[in-house]
């Protein structure tokens, strides 16, 4: 054991990455180009923003299935008022106030009624997927007016020749870390990932931290979603019922965040994204066909989901009744 | 009697106030909720949509709701094991596709691709059986990665053949019938649907395999330690569910003959409202074939109805998971929240009303004296709660303890005891019978004998069953004592039907009269209850002339004559009314008297609470059991009676120190032992004036 002690599975995972990277480089042509590569990374910073909000749930011991679903429908509901000649400021506090509003609920569900997180976010999910379809919006695609055109520099821009989205993919992170090293309730979070009962013994309050962690994770998700409409000039509501959700699920556990709560750090969500991103990238530019690609990611979020299992065996002793 | 106090007592004799109690300890109460929300669903849908339950729409509706059915099916089965499937719904899709594929591509014959795809979905349930079960990872995530990979395969399959499928054609008319065909005027999805049910049901309640799944969900670890194979049961689980996703999707296939790329999408999220809102709980332990029809059946209506009153499929997605998160909510907090409701709501007090409690001082028979202060103690310290005792003919002592065993004194000295048998349970009443045997009533278990060479046999655990008893009240749970009848019956009493041996307190608190006293008959081996509803029944003790015994009511201080035989058959008559304490047990003393111990006496306060039921029930609801008013069994007495209910004598231990609890006395060859349920020795007391050669088992057995 003594050859692994050094290894934790960010740097297995970054060491991946780097290999990754140069086994692409050298068979892909096109694949180390200055284009590319910040092609790569802005398009995976999204990705990125997104595995920070889930990481914090994940680091407090719960899961946000909601979180792609709402950033969809949110963004989408933004851009639809937008086109219905609302001011920009307005509409995007509407959109902001309904994904808080959404992530607050879930935080209820989860913490005060106690309903499992992985089922009351993926219900939520369909909930508000539905409540877009019927009351918001008629099409799949809803594109972004010209009134609108300031968010296209979130996704499209750049500041000192780096795209945009990468700053912002930075600045969460860094604000991500902030919380989690600085401030109490970043605190009271990880002991709630890690121990809930003793963390509630000890005088944590559970519950209000609990329902700050899905408003944090619907705060940054919809960051998120208006990045990905400023790249696209669009919002793409069946995002909402892809698969996307659980790209995200794969950047933390891949970047070892322990699914069982407690563990890991901003680190690794830029670790996972990383791999994740040059993996997409590398396949996309080997031309895999789509549903490949996703048995290919199911695989590997499979075996990820097994190298954390058995890293960090669940506590018989503290799983609840129910903690499925 | 008052007025207020007459409106009371008929108020709590007509209002069964502990039906509610008892309904909600039942494991079918469960069924009831989804039954209502099934009743609402379809007479809303019926009232709105002209014609919904007609005859060409109910036909579709139930050919849907076959292959729906057997999906729900396959995810109960799965969450009863603590578990959960969400691949259902690609495993549903890969059946169809796979079916049609062997059937039009491969051209295999009918009989051969019903065989594949059944395998097909057992190898996918095999996957999420392997990685769940026996590599233990999370269930939820787990399926929902094999979704999107079966998914993905099901994309690709799609890919290949869906133009060869869409080309080619079936000759088979049994294909057909499978998608089209009726069996009994029913079609036959929801026949399949209807037998797995039926089986799934049987396996559950019935099998060992079904029991260990249910354990398994229960308690994960219990399941484990008492050996059972936690990982194969839950692998196996797994297995089913992707054969019967299979099968749905096969179904499907044989109805509809074509393959698109939405088939099946959203399923597992239709599927899992179902099988909550039928009452199957995530988590497990708790779930049921019945709950998955219902919860099936409100699922397809609702879906369907939406459709029907044109309602686009954000619509409905919306209402699902509204209604999945309602279900959801109200299943974790029932589960959470039902024992708190039920221990509030169970213990449910009546009136009951006893008469003036008689003076124990100046002329009473019942005045205060100090005669049991010459008592010694045998086996001090030594023996833990003997309930009752009782001599045999070589003068050896028997008696009951707390941890289960019969403990016997050797005579003559009684300095030697050696446990005469372990019998487990709480030995309490004793009699010999005519043969020597020893019959023992033994609370949680029943009545129970030991005869001469310590074998132990059960006579009986169980009485008739009464008809409209919401409980269960064919087992015994506090078989309390006994006397056998000259012919070799035994009466014996139960206390309560309604609680359990350490809440007997409760009883007292309730005062209902959940006591009988029933009848085993040796020669039939048949079992029958005699007397209901009596005041917690305890002391028994057959009259000289072979046709009654006398018993004991102890919270309704009495004793009562009851006839078996004779001329006053079934007749029951009040001997003594009025006690000053709680009678216990009741035996023959050597003149034709009877001996009664007062395991406590009464009080003034309880007294007067029997008559304010509805205060005993705040008490009950709002404050800790430590702090309910319970009956005083710090201090009794031993008193001697004749049939006619006079009292002859009293002996008291005034100071406390030698026997202040008695439960049960025996005489014995011109001595009184005393037993008692909290004491830690058996007492001896030497009597004046009686026959020094009398022995219970020979006055009564008239042998040498």
């Amino acid at each position: 054991m003594q050859v692994f002690a050094g290894l934790s599975q960010e740097r297995i995972v970054f060491g991946l990455a780097l290999l990754l990277c140069i086994l692409f480089a050298v068979a892909l042509p096109g694949f180390l180009t200055a284009d590319n590569i910040l092609n790569l990374v802005r398009s995976v910073s999204i990705l990125g923003i997104l595995g920070v909000a889930m990481g914090l749930v994940v680091i407090g011991r719960g899961i946000d299935l909601s979180l792609v679903s709402l950033m969809a429908v949110s963004v989408a509901w933004t851009l639809s008022l937008i086109g219905r000649d609302m001011p920009l400021a307005e509409a995007l506090a509407i959109g902001l106030v309904f994904s808080l509003f959404i992530g607050a609920v879930n935080g209820w569900l989860v913490g005060y009624v106690e309903v499992p997180a992985i089922f009351a976010t993926l219900a939520m999910g369909t909930l508000v997927y539905g409540f877009g379809r019927y009351f918001l919006f008629d099409l799949d695609v809803v594109y972004m007016p010209d009134s609108a055109l300031q968010i296209l520099w979130l996704g499209q821009g750049k500041l000192f020749g780096i795209p945009v989205p990468i700053f912002v993919f930075a600045v969460v992170c860094l604000v991500g870390y902030l919380f989690l090293r600085y401030a109490r309730s970043g605190r009271y979070l990880r002991a709630i990932g890690d121990n809930l009962l003793a963390a509630r013994v000890a005088g944590v309050p559970a519950r209000p931290i609990i329902v700050l962690q899905y408003v944090l994770s619907s705060l940054i998700g919809y960051i998120a979603g208006i990045v990905t409409a400023g790249s696209v000039a669009s919002m793409n509501t069946r995002l909402a019922i892809s698969t996307y959700v659980y790209d995200v699920i794969l950047v933390v556990v891949l970047g070892g965040i322990g699914l069982s709560g407690g563990k890991g750090n901003i680190r690794n969500v830029i670790v996972g994204t990383l791999l994740i991103g040059v993996l997409l990238n590398g396949m996309t530019i080997m031309d895999i066909q789509y549903t490949v690609q996703n048995v290919i990611k199911g695989i590997i979020l499979l075996t990820a989901i097994m190298i954390d299992t058995i890293l960090n065996p669940r506590d018989e002793q503290t799983a609840q009744q129910g903690d499925i | 009697m008052a007025v207020s106090d007459r409106i009371t007592r008929w108020r709590y004799r007509y209002v069964p106030d502990h039906l509610l109690g008892e309904i909600l300890t039942k494991r079918w109460v469960d069924n009831a909720i989804p039954l209502l929300i099934l009743l609402a669903v379809a007479l809303v849908f019926g009232s709105l949509i002209p014609d919904f339950f007609g005859p060409a729409s109910i036909s579709s509706l139930m050919r849907q709701w076959g292959e729906f059915a057997l999906i729900v099916l396959a995810l109960m089965i799965v969450m009863v094991a603590g578990g959960i499937d969400l691949s259902v719904g690609s495993t549903f899709a890969l059946g169809n596709i796979v079916a049609l594929a062997l059937l039009n591509v491969a051209e295999w014959p009918v009989a051969a691709v019903i065989v594949g795809t059944l395998a097909c979905g057992a190898a996918v349930g095999l996957v999420n059986g392997l990685l769940v079960g026996y590599l233990r990872l999370r269930a939820f995530l787990t399926t929902l990665v094999t979704l999107i990979i079966v998914r993905a395969v099901v994309d690709m399959l799609l890919l290949k053949y869906s133009v060869a499928i869409a080309a080619a054609f079936v000759d088979s008319d049994f294909w057909y019938y499978l998608g089209e065909g009726y069996v009994l005027g029913l079609p036959f999805s929801v026949v399949v649907a209807a037998i797995v049910a039926i089986v799934a049901h049987l396996v559950l309640t019935r099998s060992r395999a079904g029991w260990h799944v249910l354990a398994t969900g229960g308690s994960r670890r219990s399941a484990h330690n008492v050996g059972i194979s936690v990982r194969r049961v839950i692998c196996a689980t797994y297995v089913v569910s992707g054969t019967l996703s299979a099968l749905a999707g096969l179904l499907f296939a044989s109805r509809l003959g074509g393959a698109g790329a939405d088939t099946g999408v959203g399923l597992e999220i239709a599927a899992l409202t179902a099988a909550v809102l039928g009452g199957n709980s995530l988590g497990g332990g708790r779930g049921s074939a019945a709950k998955a029809i219902m919860g099936s059946i409100i699922v397809m209506i609702m879906v369907n109805g939406l459709v029907r009153l044109g309602i686009t499929r954000g619509g409905s997605s919306l209402l699902l998971g509204i209604i999945l998160l309602a279900a959801v909510a109200i299943d974790v907090r029932w589960l959470k929240n039902r024992h708190k409701l039920l221990s509030k709501v169970y213990v449910s007090p009546t009136y009951a009303e006893l008469p003036p409690a008689p003076a124990t001082e100046g002329e009473s028979p019942y005045a205060l004296n100090d005669r049991l202060r010459p008592v010694e103690a045998i086996g001090l310290n030594r023996i833990d709660g003997p309930e009752d005792v009782i001599l045999d003919e070589d003068d050896n002592i028997y008696a009951g303890n707390r941890t289960g065993d019969i403990v016997r004194f050797h005579a003559p000295d009684y300095s030697r005891q050696e446990v005469f048998a372990h019998v487990g349970g709480r030995p309490l009443g004793m009699a010999f019978a005519r043969d020597g045997s020893l019959l023992c009533c033994i609370g949680g278990m029943g009545l129970y004998r030991i005869t001469r060479d310590r074998k132990i046999e059960k006579l009986t655990d169980e009485t008739n069953r009464s008809w409209f008893s919401v409980i269960d009240d064919s087992r015994l749970r506090l078989a309390d004592d006994l006397d056998i009848a000259p012919d070799g019956r035994v009466f014996f009493s139960e206390a309560t039907i309604r609680y359990e041996m350490h809440e007997w307190p409760v009883d007292c608190l309730e005062s209902r009269g959940n006591g009988r006293i029933i009848c085993f008959n040796p020669s039939t081996g048949v079992t029958r209850t005699v007397l209901k509803n009596l005041l917690f029944p305890n002391g028994i003790c057959m009259t000289l002339d072979g046709q009654s015994f006398l018993f004991a009511e102890t919270w309704a201080c009495r004793v009562s004559r009851y006839w078996f035989d004779g001329p006053k058959q079934r007749q029951v008559e009040t001997v003594i009314a009025d006690l000053p304490g709680y009678p216990d047990n009741i035996n023959r003393a050597s003149d034709g008297s009877y001996w009664l111990a007062l395991v406590g006496m009464r009080t003034p306060a309880l007294d007067l609470a029997l008559k304010m039921p509805g205060f005993r029930k705040r008490m009950a609801r709002r404050i800790a059991p430590d702090e309910w008013m319970y009956p005083n069994i710090n201090t009794g007495c031993v008193l001697r009676f004749d049939e006619t209910g006079r009292i002859i004598e009293t002996l008291w231990d005034l100071g406390g120190e030698n026997h202040p609890m008695i439960t049960s006395m025996r005489e014995h060859k011109g001595y009184l032992y005393i037993g008692g349920i909290l004491n830690n020795r058996v007492g001896r007391l030497k009597l004046a004036g009686v026959d020094a050669g009398w022995t219970g088992q020979r006055s009564y057995w008239g042998r040498a």
